[in-house]
């Protein structure tokens, strides 16, 4: 075993004899300004989400209305519940990385193993949560149309809270059948078909008078979106181009698909760094158990990966800013 | 190593400590996140709305909690923690004003070219 465990270093990473620059050892150094330069990347990417909602300020998806699903609570309408939890998630698993390496300043190798454990736990959590949080995010709720500027239009009912398409599209049955690669054309690709088509919306608009329509525009005032006269309803809807179920790249029900992108982007760049993480601490979580850092004299790689670790909630804390509260 | 491992005898009570002061923020972050009072919502202060000045305070907060007491920055020399910190606060205010001032301005020339009415 003695040949395949790294022992106590000679000191010489620095390789300007045993003096420590500022007391911190070489890897927590660099651990320190790679999270610097990675603090910057993620600036980056948060500044031009803000650059773009600035942009766009009147019209932006309003986060309350996008992320509102709960899991088991089917239909009930739960803003900020489902993230609030993922964000307890990441905190509690900050908390057990920073137990672990506390045992590792105390040299307990068992509390030590326990807390890695436990991390290593939360972050699995959260990951599952996040690819819950995508799912739904993706299939969409209430479902919408597209107008030919690219402009979304909403449909509401005289509360004027959303509906869903099924709710009112007349239920014509369409011989319609998503094209794929095997019948017929082998060279051209379909986007997947919307539960109802465009047809169907635009009947059963005209047959239920009690449906309205709302624009991406948000009114200063109330901050919600703007709601328009059925009157002038069909004046939005004779430009309408199709039917928009849930979000992608191209286009989004909620709203601006830029908004969609960033989602994906920056929620998905941190998440990849959960992900990584985990994978570290998985490798120090058994490198602790065949005891490495015991033999080592101390357990300053869990204090590394703890860094890493922390910088990766720190990060969660400023997207859940910016995502879903401001 | 031993003396090192004396100093850092009892720092759980400490982590707790800072735990709960993290979940409480999260917590009053949350329910004026579902709440939104009018007055804190519909008002504006400083080109906002003083509940986002809020969020903001307080995420800087939980981020000064974090770097401070769980990734240890209050343990590490005065100069590594300036190196660190100041580059990062300096550059992050620098790039975001300049974003966010350029982005109105976007909004305040395109705006009116939107059509909004059809």
């Amino acid at each position: 075993m003695g040949a395949t465990v790294a022992t106590e270093s000679t000191g010489q990473s620095w390789g300007g004899g045993t003096n420590k620059p500022l007391n911190a050892s070489y890897g927590k150094m660099m651990m320190w300004f790679f999270i610097l330069s990675d603090a910057l990347t993620f600036s980056g990417f948060l500044g031009a989400y803000g650059l773009m909602r600035f942009k766009f300020i009147d019209s932006w998806p309003i986060a309350d209305e996008v992320f509102t699903h709960f899991p088991f609570l089917h239909g009930v309408h739960a803003p900020m519940y489902y993230v609030a939890l993922m964000t307890f998630i990441l905190i509690f698993s900050s908390v057990t990385m920073v137990l672990a390496v506390d045992a590792g300043h105390q040299m307990n190798k068992k509390k030590v193993t326990f807390y890695m454990l436990l991390t290593i736990v939360g972050g699995g959590i959260f990951l599952g949560s996040q690819a819950w949080e995508w799912k739904n995010f993706i299939n969409g709720s209430y479902g919408a149309v597209q107008l030919n500027d690219g402009k979304i239009v909403q449909f509401v009912d005289e509360t004027g809270h959303q509906v869903t398409l099924e709710s009112f599209a007349a239920s014509s049955h369409s011989e319609r059948v998503q094209h794929t690669k095997d019948k017929g054309l082998w060279f051209v690709e379909e986007a997947a078909l919307t539960p109802v088509n465009l047809d169907q919306v635009m009947e059963g608009f005209q047959a239920n008078s009690n449906i309205t329509i709302r624009t991406e525009l948000i009114d200063a005032s109330t901050k919600k979106k703007t709601i328009i006269p059925r009157a002038d309803a069909m004046k939005y809807l004779s430009e309408a181009k199709g039917v928009v179920k849930g979000a992608n790249l191209e286009v989004n029900e909620y709203g601006k698909t830029l908004f969609a992108d960033f989602f994906f982007f920056i929620t998905g760049f941190h998440g990849f760094h959960v992900f990584s993480g985990v994978l570290i601490n998985i490798i120090v979580f058994f490198n602790v158990i065949i005891g490495t850092y015991e033999k080592r004299g101390h357990y300053e790689m869990v204090e590394k990966v703890g860094l890493y670790w922390h910088f990766v909630d720190l990060v969660w804390v400023f997207v859940f800013t910016f995502f879903y509260l401001v | 190593m031993a003396a090192h491992a004396q100093e850092h005898k009892s720092h759980t009570k400490l982590i707790w400590k800072v735990f709960i002061i993290l979940s409480v923020i999260t917590l009053v972050e949350v329910v004026l996140g579902i709440i939104k009072p009018d007055a804190l919502h519909l008002t504006k202060i400083l080109g906002t709305s003083p509940l986002n000045i809020i969020f903001l305070v307080l995420t800087v907060v939980k981020a000064y909690y974090i770097t401070w007491f769980f990734m240890h920055m209050a343990d590490e020399k005065k100069n590594l923690r300036r190196s660190v910190v100041w580059t990062a606060v300096f550059l992050i205010i620098y790039l975001a004003t300049l974003l966010l001032v350029e982005g109105s301005y976007i909004n305040d020339v395109l705006g009116p070219l939107t059509k909004w009415s059809y």
